[in-house]
């Protein structure tokens, strides 16, 4: 009779299914995973310490590239500590283009979840279906910023730039005849906020779509429900945030509870799971993309009746306008001072949190009164949630594994940071 | 209501200092009763999670770079150089971000700890989240954390040296790493690159 003996396996760090760089040491036996001991920090970029030694602003390009696939959401964060030191608020138009850009990050993040998670559980049709449509939003942050991804488009007291009045159109090439032109190109005829309008009323549908595909369909079920259980209590030690505490049952998020920017004034429902399963976090993001569409929708009905300002006039922070200069020596100056030594915020320390699609997104920053922080810490809310994976992969299978790093919405540049 | 949360802190840990700006409280708390404060806080005041936790360097607090190694020439002309005092009687400390669901209260608690011992009892056993925190401070900074179930780096590469987000630690950092052909492997040298600042630190008065 041979020894049976536990295996130890190593998944990763370059596995399709870990979402990125992800190394797990499993301790299995048989095919049960008796420990899981995650190895992270292979997309450690030191992000806190290059923060350090830059000027305020120089710093806003990280926070985009901290979790990679909700770009805007820790902008956010990063600029509301900021506002928050020095004392100043954004235009109340600033707030509604950073809350519609917030929900269309989310949906941004979440299509990216479900189809990713959809692919690691073997449903290959979903993930394309949900590109199919993050396209189009990352073509509203093209718009807006001039970059698809790495956006740079919040600033403190604002944003950079308000909507463009037109919508970049497709042009004609050797390929594309001219009725597959005037198709691609019908919903871009007037301007961004048309553009987004055009997409909210399509997306329900397209919601409805992933509904039919995923919900009541066998295998998924099978591959989720009633795996890596955790009860509410157990959630809240373990610092879960965002749609993987509301999938245990705990009805927080900080839009509702802390309300920041503008979501006081708008109408949304916060979804909210049963048994706390992998199969609840699924239900629970679904809704959140409606909730999300809801709040697009109503962002666009405001900001086209509401023209203003997007960014604060006190230019110590804000840079004066490029015709101001021309005339004005206090313009110029302000310009100088900015463009070379940036702005100083007051001693002291704040903590702000946004309800980022994953969790609680929170900028810890101190400043000693000079114009780069003195420290910056950023918390992730993948960072504890992957610290569960020993408690919730324990006692499952090892294709279990691939089910709930799916469901904790893994994305290594926050984690690593 | 952030008042009557305050008079309620202050009852009840009398001894120490409770800070309240930008509309935000901080506690300092000795090292010593972390655990019975942390435990107070949690079953009396509903502090159920641990949100954040993180390790602080103070050593260059208030200092400019007026006279820095960037430019030989450049920043210091024509401007007097400023530092700003330094409130932090320690050189390390860690901080501690909590959340109360129920009650919808933040606190933030700070923990002094000096250069020579920088070590302070584990919180794991309190709150689970704390487990990858504290390993996170410690890696980063060299805090240690007793009591602590698995106190190994976790950010930093297998076999690094230093702790990177001490404010000594240079930002180049101190080795680099290649592969060398004749050896077949890969290996570690000193940093060849300069370190290159283009903004230097200022504070005004």
């Amino acid at each position: 009779m041979a020894e049976i003996r536990n295996y130890t396996l190593n998944f990763g760090p370059q596995h399709p299914a870990a979402h990125g760089v992800l190394r797990l040491i499993l301790e299995i036996d048989g095919e049960v995973v008796e420990r899981a001991d995650p190895h992270i920090g292979l997309l450690h970029r030191g992000t806190e310490k290059l923060a350090e030694s830059k000027p305020y602003n120089q710093s806003i390009g990280y926070m985009d590239r901290l979790d990679y696939v909700s770009m805007m959401c820790n902008e956010h964060a990063y600029v509301m500590a900021i506002e928050k030191m020095l004392g100043i608020d954004a235009p109340i138009r600033a707030k509604y283009i950073r809350v519609m850009f917030d929900e269309i990050t989310r949906l941004l993040n979440h299509l990216m979840w479900l189809g990713t998670h959809g692919l690691d559980v073997g449903a290959m049709s979903i993930f394309l279906y949900c590109f199919r449509e993050r396209e189009k939003l990352i073509d509203a942050y093209e718009a807006v910023s001039g970059s698809r991804m790495h956006a740079t488009y919040y600033r403190p007291g604002g944003v950079y730039r308000d909507l463009p009045e037109a919508m970049p159109q497709y042009l004609k090439n050797d390929i594309r005849t001219d009725s597959e032109l005037t198709e691609m190109n019908k919903n871009r005829q007037g301007s961004l906020l048309d553009f987004i309008e055009d997409f909210a009323n399509q997306f329900p549908a397209s919601i409805d779509q992933y509904d039919k595909l995923l919900t009541e369909n066998r295998i998924w079920k099978q591959r989720l429900v009633n795996i890596g259980v955790v009860s509410a209590k157990r959630a809240k030690q373990l610092g879960f945030t965002g749609p993987m505490l509301r999938g245990s049952g705990v009805a927080w998020d900080l839009r509702k509870n802390q309300p920041y920017s503008v979501y006081d004034e708008l109408e949304f429902d916060i979804p909210v799971g049963v048994t706390g399963d992998c199969y609840d976090r699924y239900l629970v993001r679904m809704e959140e993309m409606r909730q999300s569409n809801k709040i697009i929708q109503q962002c666009v009905a405001w900001l086209k009746n509401n023209p203003g300002p997007v960014m604060s006039d006190d230019h110590k922070v804000s840079p004066p306008k490029r015709t101001d200069m021309k005339g004005d020596m206090e313009s110029l100056i302000h310009h100088f001072k900015l463009f070379t030594e940036g702005y100083s915020l007051p001693k002291g320390e704040v903590y702000s949190a946004v309800e980022h699609p994953k969790g609680e997104f929170g900028v810890y920053l101190m400043s000693d009164g000079a114009n780069k922080p003195y420290r910056i810490h950023m918390r992730a809310p993948g960072f504890a949630h992957l610290a569960s994976m020993d408690e919730m992969a324990r006692g499952h299978m090892l294709s279990d594994v691939v089910s709930i790093i799916g469901t904790q919405d893994i994305v290594f540049g926050e984690i690593d940071r | 209501m952030i008042e009557e949360f305050i008079e309620g802190l202050e009852e009840e840990f009398t001894s120490n200092t409770i800070i309240h700006e930008f509309d935000e409280v901080t506690m300092v708390v000795d090292k010593s009763e972390l655990e019975s404060t942390c435990l107070k806080l949690r079953d009396y005041f509903g502090f159920e999670m641990l949100i954040d936790l993180c390790g602080l360097d103070f050593l260059t607090y208030g200092e400019s770079e007026w006279d820095g190694n960037a430019s030989s020439s450049g920043f210091g002309r024509a401007r007097e150089s400023h530092t700003s005092e330094n409130p932090h009687p320690e050189r390390f400390a860690v901080t501690y971000h909590l959340l109360s669901i129920n009650k919808n209260q933040r606190l933030r608690l700070r923990v002094y700890l000096n250069e020579e011992m920088p070590i302070v009892s584990s919180v794991s056993h309190i709150w689970s989240s704390a487990n990858w925190y504290e390993r996170e401070a410690f890696d980063l900074f060299g805090i240690l954390f007793e009591n602590h179930p698995d106190l190994r780096r976790i950010l930093t590469d297998y076999g690094f040296v230093g702790h990177p987000l001490r404010k000594d630690f240079p930002m180049i950092g101190e080795v680099e790493m290649r592969y060398d052909e004749k050896l077949g492997r890969v290996i570690y040298e000193p940093v060849s690159i300069e370190p290159n600042i283009n903004v230097p630190r200022i504070i005004r008065k």
